[in-house]
C-alpha cells in the first residue's frame, strides 16, 4: 500500500495546516502593521519561514518517519548541505565583490556600472 | 495474474518494494528541483536591489492579493491530503471528489498568478525592465510552470481514476504527485517571505 504516506493521518494534517495558517498570518501582520523594523524584521521573518517550511516537511510530506535505513531523509540533508554552499556561498561572494569594488552605492553589483 | 499471486506469495511485498524504490527516485528528483530554487533564489536575492531606474517589489507587489493566493495554495495541499486517505479506502468517488477540488484550487492559484504577471507586463514592467524584475519572473514564474505542469498531472490521474479504477500503477502515482504537490508549497512559503514579505519592507 501506500507505504510513504502509511503514518498520515486527517489529525496531522489538520494539525499541519492550522499551524501552516498561523505562521503565515504572523508573517503578514508583522510586515503588514510594521510591528518590527530592521535586522529584528528580517530575522523573525526568515525564522517563521524556517518553522514552516518544518511543519510541512514533518506534518505533510512525512519526512523522517519512514522505516530505518532513513535514506529519504538522508539525502534530504545532503541536499540541504549543499544548498548551504550554493546560496550561502553565492551571496556570500557577490556582496564581498560588492564591498570590495563598490565606489559610492552600497547596495548592488549591477548598479555599479551605471 | 492470479497464477502469478499463486506462484509468488510474495508479490504484495514485491509491490510494496517497487513502490519504495519509486518514491525514492522521485524524492532525489524533488531534491535535485530544491537545488534548482535554491539558486534561483541566490539569483533573485543578490539581484533583488537592482532595479535600473525601475520600479522595487515595494511599488508593485499587492500584500492582500499574495496572501490569498497563498492560502489558496496552502488549502490544495490539504486538500491533496485528502485525496490520498480517499484513495487508501479506495473510495473512488470520494478520491475523484478530492482529486478536482485541488485541481481547481491549484487552477485558481495559477490564474491569479498568471494575471498578476499580465498586468505587470502591461505596464511596462515586463522581465526585461531591469535585473530585478528578470530575477522575480524566473523565479515565480518557474514555481507557477511547476504548478501548472502539476495540473495535467492531476488531469490525466482524474481520467485513468475514472475508467481503469486503482491499479498499483495508478496508487503510485498519486503518491509521487502527493509529494510534488507538498513539495511546491514547501518552496512557495520562501518565495512568499523571501520575494513578496521582503520586497515590501
Amino acid at each position: 500500500m501506500e507505504e510513504h504516506f502509511k503514518k498520515a493521518t486527517a489529525r496531522s494534517y489538520t494539525f499541519g495546516f492550522a499551524s501552516c495558517i498561523i505562521l503565515t498570518l504572523t508573517a503578514y501582520f508583522l510586515v503588514f502593521y510594521r510591528l518590527l523594523t530592521g535586522y529584528a524584521l528580517i530575522l523573525t521573518l526568515s525564522g517563521l519561514a524556517v518553522i514552516q517550511a518544518i511543519v510541512q516537511l514533518v506534518f505533510f510530506l512525512y519526512l523522517g518517519k519512514e522505516r530505518k535505513p532513513r535514506i529519504n531523509l538522508l539525502t534530504f540533508l545532503f541536499m540541504a548541505l549543499v544548498l548551504v554552499v550554493i546560496v550561502g556561498g553565492s551571496l556570500w561572494i557577490m556582496y564581498s565583490l560588492n564591498e570590495r569594488t563598490m565606489m559610492t552605492h552600497p547596495k548592488s553589483p549591477t548598479e555599479r556600472s551605471r | 495474474m492470479n497464477t502469478e499471486i499463486a506462484m509468488h506469495p510474495n508479490l504484495a511485498l514485491h509491490h510494496e518494494e517497487t513502490y519504495e524504490k519509486t518514491v525514492f527516485g522521485f524524492w532525489v528528483y524533488l531534491m535535485t528541483d530544491c537545488l534548482l530554487f535554491g539558486s534561483l533564489f541566490a539569483t533573485f536575492i543578490v539581484l533583488s536591489h537592482a532595479t535600473f531606474g525601475g520600479p522595487s517589489g515595494k511599488e508593485i507587489f499587492s500584500l492582500p492579493y499574495i496572501l490569498a493566493e497563498t492560502f489558496v495554495l496552502l488549502t490544495s495541499t490539504y486538500t491533496c491530503g485528502f485525496l490520498g486517505f480517499a484513495a487508501r479506502k479506495k473510495e473512488k468517488t470520494k478520491t475523484l471528489l478530492w482529486l478536482f477540488v485541488t485541481f481547481l484550487l491549484g487552477l485558481t492559484f495559477v490564474v491569479m498568478e498568471v494575471r498578476e504577471f499580465v498586468l505587470l507586463v502591461l505596464e511596462g514592467n515586463g522581465w526585461s525592465r531591469s535585473g530585478f524584475l528578470s530575477a522575480y519572473f524566473t523565479l515565480v514564474g518557474t514555481h507557477g510552470t511547476h504548478v501548472s505542469f502539476g495540473l495535467i498531472w492531476m488531469l490525466v490521474l482524474f481520467f485513468q481514476i475514472l475508467f481503469r479504477d486503482f491499479t498499483h500503477d495508478i496508487r503510485r502515482r498519486m503518491m509521487c504527485l502527493r509529494l510534488f504537490w507538498h513539495f511546491l508549497d514547501v518552496v512557495w512559503i520562501f518565495i512568499f517571505t523571501f520575494v513578496y514579505l521582503f520586497g515590501v519592507i
